[in-house]
């Protein structure tokens, strides 16, 4: 046995085991100052990193407010979406998984390499939005790629739904994403990158109410990048929903009466402002800018030479035409030089050398009668009595050439010439000659709908003259009101004394216009027991030598203008109309007669508490926008009982059943709501 | 002369150096619980229980053999380890975890290295002892290496590098214990990193997994989503955890996956997250007082083969310590080493136990001729 060979006795020396004993207490020693280092010194640090780690923000975006007409009826809605974004900080290559990405979701890899690169500067912890939209088979896509590709991230958001057709497009506006330019200023400091931003009309001037704040989910995830449990919301803060002063049936049938005729409609209320109707032609789908825009459906947007994306009824400037003998007539008669100036037309006058031509030879022409003849001859001599100096003061008085104020973006002022802006542009004096141009709103003068309407009805209402809104002040927040008076500059509210007996004179005039007489310009536009007052215009596209250059085309035919009010005393509603180069001013006048007798139908119908017609037979579903969903959420609509159904990867609304706030889009025609439109068919070319 | 011999009772049994193996087991069965609780490894503290119940009996049952009767069993052991180890390229070997490491018989996964680290202890104790603590000749020192080489070769080829590792402090502290001159030692390191040098620069006996490993530790940062990954989310981990720590099963690092395999070798990664500065030193004051505890019993042993055994126990569990809690911390390389008595696995705690229980055979002894 080993035993016995065993030397009782030796043993190792006991220096040795003291070694082997310091050495141990040495490297605890080491090990306990190690764990000082990192546990005590670095704790601060590798919690922080521990942190980051795990814990992940996941934004949750806020519903975005809903516009609603001014009888609460839905315009604009939001429809749930699916996007896909990619999440950094995985512990990931993502570089080297773009390709698969690219593949699955149907991206163009240059593109979406291009779309990381710019977020590079942007933190860490934020997730980059890659696709929106996204379909059925790429989220199955995602969900079964979740390990490989832990970085891609879905999110349910809100998108908005506006109605088809281009119903009032340009007032609403559209939203996108915000741009790189809109970063860059101050004004959009709150926005990050991939914000959905308002950037037209009312979703850009009330985009701040509307947006609402977008929360965030703080998650903490594993390594892999699954959620192992949520450590805190914050919820979402919707956004506020708007009620617009439009007036859907209005609307309709301003859009409807429009047609598709180039050109724009204002309808407002003349005692304070509110926007009953607003259209501009050619129109455009929002919903296109709804999800991003295709770069070709946008190049054709901006190159089209009919400006779809501009708000004609704001932004169109162009000489009024006849219409400006409106302001003529105050200014003569304010003056005390129109009542007393009787003047016999022969065609025309031109006492400077240069002879002004009229349309007619309308014989004896005074205050009362120059308005329906439109008489040239008359305003020449009124303006030439009045002086381009005074003109211009009353003009610019009531609101030529400077913008109303309206709450849309992009108002333009117009044009008000005068002796001092001709000499400080073109550096040479007035010649008396020129105000006879201006007399009857030619020359260098221009106006845009929304002026017109403001500056006619507020002299038809006795001089209050108001402010254009879409959205009622009151409905607003204080701050929010006051901010937006200064963001948008404009003559605003302001009352000008005007001797009742002068603008009752023009308001009879401009009553006689619509009323059949011989010379008068709209006669044929009167409608039967409805007090209806206007003035209508026409105006030359462009000088006579450029229209020798172009000779032909659609182009040479003027602007004509109507602006009409109802009723002629303390008028209720004024509609202005801007039909391009629609050649003869009773087209126009034609327009505007069926808004206004829209509107007075309606109050009629309101007044006596009728009930608009039912249409005889069920409507089909209406297609309220083209909305990619999943088929499956028929089913999943079929089980609440929303009769909001999904057709081919399109939304629809159920007329005949859908209980809840009328969609525009399943607005009975205006012939089912029971208007009374002329006897006779209006068929404007 | 027939020595006299002492009736042996458990009255000599160290019941102190088992309460602290118990606690320290206990505190390996809570983290074991802590780290797996949430994963589709949950319930593994009952199978350590187990295999620490096992390893008590075994325990048990090596104190109450002749620990001289073992050194005479030694050679066969031997024998049968190296045949075990070359039996993993046959086709009784088993593949896992990147490495050829297991033996397959019926349900029961066996790791040859492990039991062959217990030989190899039994046998250099053996070697010296007989050698009766003379000055060593080269010829000594070159037997020695032979004896520990042979397995270590195998063991590398699996490729175990960690396993490998642990059997060189086994020759070192039987080369120092057992007589080795100053002047030969100092001749050895010069040679060894001379070695180091030569094997690292080949280029082909290590695979580059194995080089990455051994560089990373020094700079995390360099590579954090590659090789450093491991060893910065073990500084995460340990530095989160702070003074106090993060409680049982609140380690951010350890409950969601970003520690690796965080109950075996990455470990006490995660006791120090979830139990701080205070628990890790607490660890290491056990770890302190069970080798201390060990040194005395090798001094108190009867003769020098019993002191030479323990002392290669301790050399081991010190150099598993040092390596393991030194990869935790950053100090060292990852190199896959389970932390005794802590790290979750049945082949390491059995290990652990059978070698201790060794330890207090010689105890027992003490007083035994």
């Amino acid at each position: 046995m080993y035993s016995d060979k065993a030397v009782r006795g030796e043993k190792i020396s006991g220096i040795k085991l003291a070694v082997v004993q310091y050495g141990i207490l040495i490297m605890m020693l080491a090990l306990a100052a190690g764990l000082w280092r990192l546990q005590v010194l670095g704790a601060a640090n590798f919690k922080l990193l521990a942190e980051q780690n795990r814990i992940r923000k996941v934004p949750m975006l806020a519903p975005r407010g809903k516009l609603f007409d001014r009888e609460n009826r839905l315009i604009v809605d939001n429809y749930p979406s699916v996007s896909c974004f990619l999440v950094r900080e995985q512990g990931h290559n993502v570089d080297a998984d773009l390709p698969m990405i690219a593949h699955g979701l149907n991206l163009d890899l240059d593109q979406l390499r291009a779309t990381i690169k710019h977020y590079k500067a942007a933190p860490g912890y934020q997730p980059i939005p890659i696709k929106d939209e996204i379909t059925p088979d790429e989220q199955a896509f995602i969900e079964a790629h979740r390990n490989e590709l832990p970085e891609l991230e879905t999110i349910d958001q809100e998108r908005r739904l506006y109605p088809r057709d281009g119903f009032a497009a340009h007032l609403i506006g559209y939203v996108g994403e915000v741009s790189e330019d809109m970063l860059n200023d101050p004004r959009y400091a709150a926005y990050e990158p991939g914000d959905v931003v308002g950037k037209a009309g009312v979703e850009q001037t009330y985009d701040q109410l509307l947006r609402g704040q977008d929360g965030s989910r703080d998650v903490i995830v594993d390594s892999h990048g699954r959620e192992v449990g949520i450590l805190g919301t914050q919820h979402s803060i919707p956004g506020q929903d708007l009620r617009l002063t439009i007036d859907n049936d209005l609307q309709r049938a301003a859009e409807l009466a429009l047609g598709d005729r180039n050109g724009a409609i204002v309808a407002m209320d003349p005692r304070n402002g509110e926007i009953l109707a607003m259209v501009s032609r050619p129109s455009f789908d929002p919903n296109a800018f709804a999800v991003k825009i295709d770069r070709s459906e946008w190049n054709k947007l901006i190159t089209d030479p009919d400006h779809p994306l501009m708000n004609k009824a704001i932004q169109a400037q162009l000489a009024p035409g006849s219409t400006f003998k409106i302001l003529m007539s105050v200014a003569g008669l304010q003056e005390g030089i129109a009542q007393n100036l009787k003047v016999v037309c022969n065609g025309g006058w031109g006492p400077y050398g240069f002879f002004h031509h009229c349309d007619e030879h309308h014989g004896p022409v005074d205050i009362h009668n120059a308005i329906p003849y439109s008489c040239d001859t008359y305003y020449y001599q009124l303006g030439d009595k009045l002086g381009i100096d005074r003109i211009a003061q009353y003009a610019k008085e009531f609101g030529y050439g400077q913008k109303t104020g309206i709450d849309l973006p992009g108002e333009q002022a117009g044009l008000m010439p005068s002796a001092q802006w001709l000499m400080k542009t073109y550096h040479h004096r007035w010649y008396p000659d020129e105000t006879l141009d201006v007399s009857i709103g030619q020359g260098a003068v221009e106006a845009t709908p929304i002026q017109l309407a403001r500056i006619i009805a507020g002299i038809a209402s006795g001089g209050h003259m108001v402010r254009p809104h879409s959205v009622f002040p009151d409905e607003l927040p204080d701050d929010f009101r006051r901010a937006l008076e200064d963001t948008y500059p404009g003559t605003g509210k302001v009352d000008i004394p005007i001797d009742p007996e002068n603008w009752q004179i023009i308001t009879d005039g401009m009553a006689q216009v619509t009323q059949p007489g011989q010379y008068h310009t709209a006669g044929g536009e009167h409608l039967e027991g409805i007090d209806f007052a206007g003035k209508t215009g026409t105006a030359q596209v462009m000088s006579h030598q450029a229209l020798d250059k172009t000779a032909k085309g659609k182009v040479t035919r003027p602007n004509v203008w109507f602006v009409g009010i109802t009723p002629r005393r303390n008028p209720e509603v004024v509609v202005a109309v801007l039909y391009q180069n629609g050649d003869k001013s009773w087209f126009s006048a034609r327009i505007g007669a069926r808004v206004i007798s829209a509107y007075v139908e309606k109050q009629r119908r309101l007044a006596h508490n009728l009930q608009p017609l039912k249409a005889a037979t069920p409507a089909a579903p209406v297609e309220v926008g083209a909305v990619w969903t999943r088929p499956e959420d028929t089913a999943q609509y079929a089980a609440t009982g929303q009769t909001a159904r999904i057709h081919a990867g399109r939304f629809f609304i159920d007329p005949a059943k859908d209980a809840g706030p009328e969609h525009s889009a399943t607005l009975p025609a205006v012939s089912q709501i029971g208007l009374a439109l002329p006897a006779r068919r209006i068929d404007v070319p | 002369m027939t020595p006299v011999r002492r009736f042996l009772t458990f009255r000599d049994f160290d019941w102190g150096l088992l309460g602290l193996l118990l606690l320290m087991s206990t505190v390996s069965l809570l983290e074991v619980h802590s780290t797996t609780v949430h994963t589709r490894f949950a319930n593994f503290e009952s199978k350590q229980l187990f295999w620490i119940g096992a390893g008590v009996l075994i325990m048990l049952i090596f104190s109450k053999i002749d620990y001289h009767r073992l050194l005479d069993w030694a050679p066969w052991a031997y024998g049968f380890g190296l045949l075990a180890l070359a039996a993993i390229y046959t086709p009784l070997g088993h593949n896992a975890l990147g490495g050829r490491r297991w033996i397959k018989l019926g349900p029961i996964l066996f790791q040859p290295s492990e039991l062959v680290k217990l030989v190899l202890m039994l046998m250099v104790a053996r070697y010296f002892a007989n050698l009766g603590g003379r000055n060593l000749t080269w010829r000594d020192i070159f037997k020695a290496f032979a004896l520990v080489g042979v397995p270590m070769l195998l063991v590398l080829k699996q490729p175990d590098m960690g396993t490998m590792l642990t059997y060189s402090p086994i020759l070192i502290a039987g080369l120092f214990l057992g007589g080795i001159s100053l002047r030969q030692g100092a001749i050895l390191v010069t040679c060894g990193l001379a070695l180091i040098v030569g094997v690292w620069s080949s280029g082909k006996l290590l695979k580059p997994y194995q080089k990455a490993r051994l560089t990373s530790f020094i700079n995390p940062d360099e590579d954090p989503k590659g090789k450093g990954y491991q060893v910065k989310q073990s500084l995460i981990a340990v530095g989160s955890g702070g003074i106090w720590g993060k409680g049982t099963e609140k380690g951010t690092q350890t409950q969601g996956y970003f520690l690796p395999i965080p109950y075996t070798d990455f470990i006490f990664a995660a006791f120090s997250e979830e139990h701080g500065f205070v628990g890790a030193i607490f660890v290491l004051l056990l770890y302190f007082f069970i080798l201390m505890r060990l040194i005395q019993n090798a001094q108190t042993a009867a003769d020098l083969p019993g002191s030479l055994i323990i002392m290669g126990i301790v050399a081991v569990l010190t150099f598993q310590i040092a390596v393991n809690v030194g990869m935790v911390i950053g100090f060292m390389p990852v190199t896959g080493i389970p932390l005794p008595l802590m790290s979750y696995g049945g082949s390491s705690v059995l290990f652990t136990f059978l070698a201790l229980g060794v330890a207090m055979n010689v105890r027992m002894r003490r007083f035994v001729n």
